[in-house]
């Protein structure tokens, strides 16, 4: 089913979100108000809403260290990912994981993870507790080109094929595992053909056509929601070296901007009009602003924090 | 009392905990005696994993995650260590890098030790590794009526636990009382498996037995030996350790594992650390263990690596000598 015209402007207004966010998180960093480089999602918009957009709140979603997008896509409070990012206490994770660990499980992010391929069991266990729930609750494991070569892709995909767990495997093909190259690491031009070998469907879908993702993965959730199991869907991505400023796509080759491509497109169809996109956009700029105000203010931790949650009660 | 085996003890405690909570199932390598839950809890609680101990331990910490209670048995701890990531980075971390805004109560059960002739990868004592792993507990009972007590309490803890089994206890049926009535054991519990006054032999796993063995030939000879079991390596009962140790003035600490960096070693640094029973004793701390080797085939060889009653009076002579 296409989305409605609200769900539209949603998928839009998170877009904008996550490529504001990354670039004032980015700002932030050489300020020195975040103590580390930001993993930046930029140009990976598309694959991030689409997917999260196909999802309910209470489905699950595991991510990779590069999971602003993810994050935000899913719903986490950018207040609070700011403020994790600043290390303070009122951020998602108190400040105890930063920028690699961002987690909110009541909005179904079960956290980012800072080992290539490591959040893929972890959501293969979060499917198999939705099945054993017996409602039709899913869960989506993000992961890159990088994780489709570690042990835990194939062993994952298999363990999900056959208990056919509600799962689908979003694979984000930028060509980039940290600085390899996926020309080089892949024996396969499509991670998508991977799936043949567990017996689960397979297909790429350009990551930077919002829409295109959100069909696909509405049909790999239904299918998972009716107790038929995973799906593998690739989505062909662009990470963009995140010192380049907005724009710049089009000298890389000509590759699409998928924040401004959607944009276009909403203007085209006539689905919105410039007033109230730029609305949106001016609504995304408060908001961000906000968040860094939020974590400027935020507690730092102390002592105390540190030595605190080895063991839950 | 009746008595039971080592192995008979943990099944009531699997079948007491899965009837007490339903979110209680199993994550298997191989269903060995869980085979006889299935018919009581069936196929979805009982689940048997193909050999991918990357993708089920790691499903079991989702699972865990999201409101479920796993037991996850592969078998050998040695055949864990493909999920290395899994336990290390994930396991013992997530609560914490998470703010504590999730638990993940699981319990990671796999047998360890040798004494049986299969080699290296298969007769190795790795409990050290996960002493140092902050975030997971550590429980290595010695009897059936410790195993049952401690593996309850496991299942009802909020946290990952690591509970090892020695092997030889299901290979060679080890038996002992085991009451009828329910109970559960805390964590941080040392027991006093001996009462004696000239020398604490602080013991772990299968060496509690060799040690009670070495104690009854030293009684023979006029030496009486005090045996404590730790039962727990994380958390681990440091006022009970170090009181015995107070009253005997000497400490021999067995540990199966290999000498460097073993629980030995942590112990030894336990209780010497402590000023008061750094005073009270008599001679230097001793620990009995495994030569850092990989454990060999041969029998003639693995006896030799593998701590004994025999090392164990050696080392409790050792010490006596020292005064």
């Amino acid at each position: 089913m296409p989305p409605n015209h609200r769900q539209l402007l949603e998928m839009y207004r998170k877009m904008v979100t996550i490529r504001n966010f990354t670039w004032r998180a980015c700002q932030e960093s050489a300020a020195g108000n975040i103590p580390v480089a930001v993993p930046a999602n930029v140009g990976e918009e598309g694959s991030a809403v689409g997917v999260c957009a196909a999802l309910r709140r209470d489905d699950r979603i595991t991510s990779t260290h590069r999971s602003l997008g993810h994050a935000i896509a899913k719903g986490v409070d950018i207040k609070l990912i700011m403020a994790e990012l600043f290390g303070r206490s009122n951020g998602c994770c108190g400040g105890k994981g930063g920028t690699m660990h961002i987690a909110d499980f009541s909005v179904g992010m079960l956290g980012a993870n800072g080992i290539v391929g490591g959040g893929l069991p972890i959501a293969a266990g979060a499917a198999l507790a939705a099945q054993m729930d017996g409602g039709d609750g899913v869960a989506a494991a993000f992961f890159g080109d990088g994780a489709s070569n570690e042990g835990t892709f194939h062993s994952t995909l298999n363990l999900a094929a056959i208990w056919k767990l509600p799962i689908v495997f979003v694979c984000e093909n930028n060509g980039w595992a940290i600085n390899v190259p996926a020309s080089y690491a892949l024996s396969v031009e499509d991670v998508s053909v991977r799936a043949v070998a567990y017996g689960i469907p397979g297909l790429t879908v350009d990551g930077t056509d919002v829409l295109a993702v959100y069909e696909v993965m509405e049909q790999a959730v239904a299918r998972a929601r009716s107790g038929d199991g995973p799906t593998l869907i690739e989505c062909k991505n662009y990470r963009w070296n995140t010192s380049s400023p907005v724009g710049e796509a089009e000298a890389r080759g000509g590759l699409r901007d998928p924040v401004l491509a959607f944009r276009e497109r909403l203007l085209a169809e006539g689905i919105s009009d410039a007033a109230a996109v730029g609305n949106i956009e001016k609504g995304v700029e408060v908001a961000v602003g906000e968040a860094v105000a939020f974590a400027a203010a935020g507690p730092v931790p102390g002592i105390a924090d540190a030595l605190a949650d080895v063991f839950a009660a | 009392m009746r008595e039971i085996s080592f192995v008979a003890a943990l099944i009531e405690a699997f079948q007491e905990e899965m009837r007490r909570n339903d979110r209680v199932f199993h994550l298997c390598g191989g269903l060995g005696p869980l085979a006889g839950l299935i018919p009581e809890f069936g196929e979805r609680r009982v689940r048997v994993c193909p050999i991918s101990e990357d993708a089920y331990i790691g499903a079991g910490i989702g699972a865990a995650g999201c409101g479920y209670r796993p037991i996850i048995s592969p078998g050998l701890m040695s055949f864990a260590f493909t999920a290395m990531d899994q336990i290390v980075n994930q396991m013992a971390k997530t609560h914490y890098m998470l703010g504590g805004q999730a638990t993940f109560p699981l319990v990671l059960r796999a047998s360890t030790g040798g004494g049986r002739a299969a080699a290296a990868q298969h007769c190795q004592s790795s409990h050290p590794f996960f002493l140092n792993l902050a975030g997971l507990k550590v429980v290595m009972p010695s009897t059936p009526f410790d195993a049952k007590g401690l593996m309850k309490t496991a299942i009802r803890d909020n946290n990952p636990v690591v509970f090892f089994e020695h092997q030889a206890y299901s290979l060679h049926n080890l038996t002992g009382p085991v009451p009828e009535d329910e109970y559960t054991l805390p964590f941080g519990s040392a027991e006093v498996k001996r009462v004696g006054d000239d020398v604490t032999v602080i013991a772990i796993s299968r060496m509690v037995q060799e040690s009670l063995t070495a104690a009854a030939t030293l009684a023979a000879e006029g030496i009486s030996v005090e045996v404590v079991d730790p039962r727990t390596l994380v958390p681990l009962d440091q006022q009970t350790l170090r009181a015995s140790v107070q009253k005997t003035g000497r400490v021999v600490i067995v540990d199966e594992a290999c000498i460097t960096g073993s629980a030995a070693a942590e112990i030894a640094a336990v209780v010497t650390e402590d000023p008061a029973t750094f005073r009270s004793l008599k001679a230097a701390p001793r620990r009995v263990c495994a030569p850092d080797v990989p454990i060999p085939y041969s029998p003639a060889m693995e006896r030799f690596c593998i701590p004994g009653a025999a090392s164990i009076v050696q080392g409790i002579k050792a010490v006596l000598q020292q005064t």
